[in-house]
């Protein structure tokens, strides 16, 4: 194993990316911000004054408020794509409560015999709201500034999920590669702007009510100028690649693209589950996918033959703790009937079942055991239980569907499913606590990600799938007391690929054939 | 001056005001009197707009108030609100500069003007002009929001309970600060209060309401001398002696009885206490307790003639009056 480096280390290396992550990521909070400030500002003023459209614009902004991030994030790819605009705006619906509640409970907090004397001296309603109301309200107005910009902080971590940059990418990507260095690279920054925010606000909130009116002339403008930090991610390319924030940090990844192909393309990263379907719509060319995603054939791509070899087999096999297969001899037996049944276009089209017909995978797991003969009757039985976990996409739901239904009718074991734990560290971290028994995992994974050998020990296994077979399961039994059980048979491996008549138009078949096409096009420009 | 005519206000279904009448003669200074809830706030409200009429016609130097723009309209009234309602997050002078802002006048002659009237209100510009209302006590909140009121000379000013936050002392001291303002000598003035004391020391004119109505209107005396109705009467009850005492002057009782002849013609007389036959039996007998002597001259300088009062006098004349009322 390389020795570990250090967090300071990888910041220092990472510098680049991470300043632009960090100004990508005040500009997605302030953009968001002061869009949220423009409108709810004076939607907070106008119910102010107008008691029957105050419950109805509060409960539509409270609503709002409690979707979930990462759902209301789903909704706005349909309706709005993916990037920088279906981000702010998701951003702008989470911070617009808080601004439009405390802009409307700060001017119905103002003392009435106040604005009734500005009235009385001849003020009209609107000398009245500027010169009175406005900074009397401006402490409560600012605690929902406040707690937006707070909330917008942490939520904009999501947003590179859809491509839209900033600190989530070295989160996400560190979460996927079991890189604690890179998750904290994006976490400490991201926390240390919502800390700094937070302070800066409380500032200014508690600054005298009599300064009020200058607060109100310097906070747009300091938001105006932090908006301006946020360029873009994606201008206009003629090739754009999307890909997932693990996919970019990795050997056998970007990282190798770029070294061993000498592939130079525009770059954003986005979360695997509205990769496809951008690349589908055409807002980005090419995507690190897995090769047997029902995706592909459901949007109708195809994988780029990797001509260098940079990606490692991923064969899937049941990753399980020792101490359970000691402890219930039954169990491998029951587990490794499924062993060799399953090839690339099997598992390619029960995912498409699941992934694009919206079959359940329940569902997908039972025709399959049916279809192959693999069916017996639960026995119901209470000997122990068996905690299987499963990583968060379709194909790993339909094969701990499989075993739950193979264990339960080869053994008197019960089955207990933890289904969806993220990515590849949690669900290892997960088997190695204690947490669950066994999932699926791939060798490609287990060997990259976490046993990690160095340059030379890659090089010897040289992309061979029994070789890369031995030394995880190796690997795994003496540092983890884990095993690796027979192979199911299909391999899940990393594939670039493009739109099937884009690629077809273009005459690409190979990751260097885009390679030459995106370098030409580069010298035309 | 300012001719109300059959005002009333309706807030869903009450009659907060119930068709009255008045008029205040300018630079006359009318009060209103009565018990909580009885409609003066809201009457008051309605001669600068603050609160529209449901009904009747005000007019204020000829105009009618209705055919004005009512912020332009509140611009020419001053207006102290029952709560001071001072700016907390202006200044001193930046409150007192609120109405001249609003009429353009340039910063100099604002300033001017300022300087001039919280002089008078003894609220010195350098000392008090950059200090915030929550750094001023209860009666220099007061005098601000009265000098605030006053700043563009407005010909007409409304108050109400202008002193109503104050404790008794205090508000004798600012009450009496007040009728002395020079400021306020021209002017026409509608004042709310609910304390008799207060009512009768500033109004020359009084009207008494209850329940939206104008119970009675008059002058002190005749309030407190000839109640229109039981109401009246028992408003005035619970310091009947000293009410009648505050309203009844030296005038009135000279041709009825004066000091014994053995204080008339004392050697001593010369050194005696002096005051005006306007002044209240009351503030002659308030004078005589502080004193050492048992007696005091009232003048009366239009007929040039002055007479000797001890208490036991002026007593036995208000008895004689009150048997003849
Ligand atoms: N905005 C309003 N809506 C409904 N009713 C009102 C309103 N303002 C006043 N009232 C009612 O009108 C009546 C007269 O109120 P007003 O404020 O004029 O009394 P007030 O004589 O000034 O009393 P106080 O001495 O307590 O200030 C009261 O019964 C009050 O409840
Ligand atoms: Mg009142």
């Amino acid at each position: 194993m390389e020795v570990q480096q250090s967090l300071w280390e990888f910041m220092a290396q990472q510098s680049d990316k991470l300043l632009s992550q960090t100004l990508a990521h005040i500009g997605l909070t302030c953009i968001s911000l002061l869009i949220a400030v423009v409108i709810g500002l004076p939607l907070g003023i106008w119910i102010a004054q107008r008691n029957k459209a105050a419950w109805l614009v509060l409960g539509i902004a409270g609503v709002l408020q409690t979707i979930p991030s990462i759902a209301l994030l789903g909704f706005m790819i349909p309706l709005l794509g993916i990037g920088a605009l279906p981000a702010i705006t998701a951003l702008f619906l989470y911070a617009l409560l808080p601004i439009i509640r405390n802009t409307y409970t700060g001017i119905r907090g103002v003392n009435p015999a106040v604005t009734e004397s500005a009235r009385g001296m001849g003020m009209s309603r609107w000398q009245v709201l500027f010169n009175v109301e406005l900074p009397l309200a401006m402490p409560v107005i600012l605690a929902g500034i406040r707690t937006a910009t707070v909330i917008n902080v942490g939520v904009a971590t999501l947003a590179a999920y859809i491509a839209a940059g900033g600190l989530g990418e070295f989160i996400f990507g560190g979460i996927a590669l079991n890189n604690s260095n890179m998750i904290l690279a994006g976490a400490i920054p991201a926390a240390l702007l919502a800390i700094f925010f937070d302070l800066l606000l409380s500032l200014v909130q508690k600054a005298n009510v009599r300064k009020m009116r200058k607060v109100s002339l310097v906070l747009p403008i300091l938001l105006l100028l932090l908006s301006s930090f946020y360029i873009f991610p994606y201008a206009d390319a003629k090739m754009l690649g999307g890909f997932t924030p693990e996919f970019m940090g990795r050997e056998d990844g970007y990282l190798g693209l770029k070294s061993k192909y000498q592939l130079n393309m525009p770059t954003v990263v986005i979360s695997d589950a509205v990769m496809y379907k951008a690349a589908y719509e055409k807002k980005i060319d090419v995507i690190s996918g897995y090769s047997t995603d029902g995706r592909l054939k459901a949007y109708n791509l195809i994988t780029l033959e990797d001509d260098k070899s940079i990606f490692p087999p991923y064969y899937a096999s049941p990753l399980v703790r020792k101490d359970v297969l000691t402890k219930y001899p039954e169990l491998e037996a029951a587990i490794n009937l499924l062993s060799g049944k399953i090839n690339d276009s099997i598992m390619t089209d029960l995912n498409y079942r699941v992934d694009y017909l919206k079959q359940s995978p329940e569902k997908v797991a039972q025709d399959f055991i049916l279809a192959n003969d693999l069916y017996k009757k639960s026995k119901n039985g209470n000997k122990g239980v068996i905690r299987l976990g499963s990583k968060i996409f379709a194909e790993q739901y339909i094969l701990i569907n499989i075993y739950k239904a193979l264990i339960e009718g080869n053994t008197e074991l019960k089955v207990e499913t933890k289904t969806g734990l993220g990515g590849t560290k949690i669900c290892f971290d997960a088997l190695t606590n204690n947490e669950i028994d066994m999932y699926p995992e791939y060798t490609g994974t287990g060997l990259l990600v976490i046993l990690k050998p160095t340059k030379n020990d890659l090089a010897a296994l040289s992309g061979s799938r029994e070789k890369v077979f031995n030394y995880v399961q190796k690997g795994f039994d003496e540092q983890y007391n884990l095993q690796w059980l027979k192979p199911i048979g299909f391999n899940n491996a990393y594939a670039l690929m493009m739109r099937k008549e884009q690629a077809q138009s273009l005459n690409i078949r190979t990751i260097t054939d885009l390679k030459d096409y995106v370098s030409t096009d580069n010298h035309r420009h | 001056m300012i001719i109300a005519e059959h005002i009333s206000k309706i807030f869903n279904d009450i009659k907060a005001v119930d068709d009255i009448s008045f008029e205040v003669k300018e630079g006359e200074t009318m009060v209103l009197l009565g018990t909580s809830g009885c409609g003066k706030t809201t009457t008051l409200k309605m001669l600068n707009r603050l609160i529209d009429a449901s009904g009747g016609s005000i007019s204020i130097d000829g105009k009618n108030i209705f055919d004005q723009q009512p912020e332009i309209l509140r611009r020419t009234i001053g207006y102290v609100s029952q709560s001071n309602g001072l700016f907390p997050h202006y200044s001193v002078e930046e409150n007192v500069s609120v109405v001249p802002k609003l009429l353009k006048w340039d910063k100099s002659k604002t300033r001017n003007r300022a300087q001039e009237l919280l002089e008078q209100l003894k609220l010195p510009l350098e000392e008090f002009g950059h200090k915030y209302p929550d750094e001023l006590s209860g009666g220099q909140q007061q005098r601000v929001a009265i000098a605030r009121a006053l700043i563009s000379n407005p010909p007409v000013l409304l108050m109400d309970e202008p002193f109503g936050a104050l404790d008794p002392i205090t508000r004798a001291g600012v009450r009496k600060e007040f009728l002395e303002l020079p400021e306020l000598k021209q002017k026409t003035i509608v004042l709310v209060t609910h304390d008799v004391q207060e009512a009768f020391e500033l109004g020359d004119h009084i009207c008494l309401m209850d329940k939206g109505k104008i119970v009675q209107a008059g002058n002190a005396k005749d309030l407190i001398l000839k109640p229109a109705n039981a109401f009246a009467r028992n408003f005035f009850d619970h310091q009947r002696l000293f009410l009648e005492l505050s309203a009844l002057t030296f005038q009135d009782i000279l041709n009825i009885a004066d000091a014994d002849s053995a204080f008339q013609n004392n050697a001593d007389n010369a050194s005696l206490p002096e005051i005006s036959a306007k002044a209240s039996l009351w503030a002659g007998m308030e004078i005589l307790s502080a004193s050492s002597k048992d007696a005091l001259i009232v003048r009366n300088d239009t007929l040039n003639i002055s007479k000797i009062y001890t208490t036991s006098s002026i007593q036995e004349a208000y008895r004689i009056l009150k048997q003849h009322n």
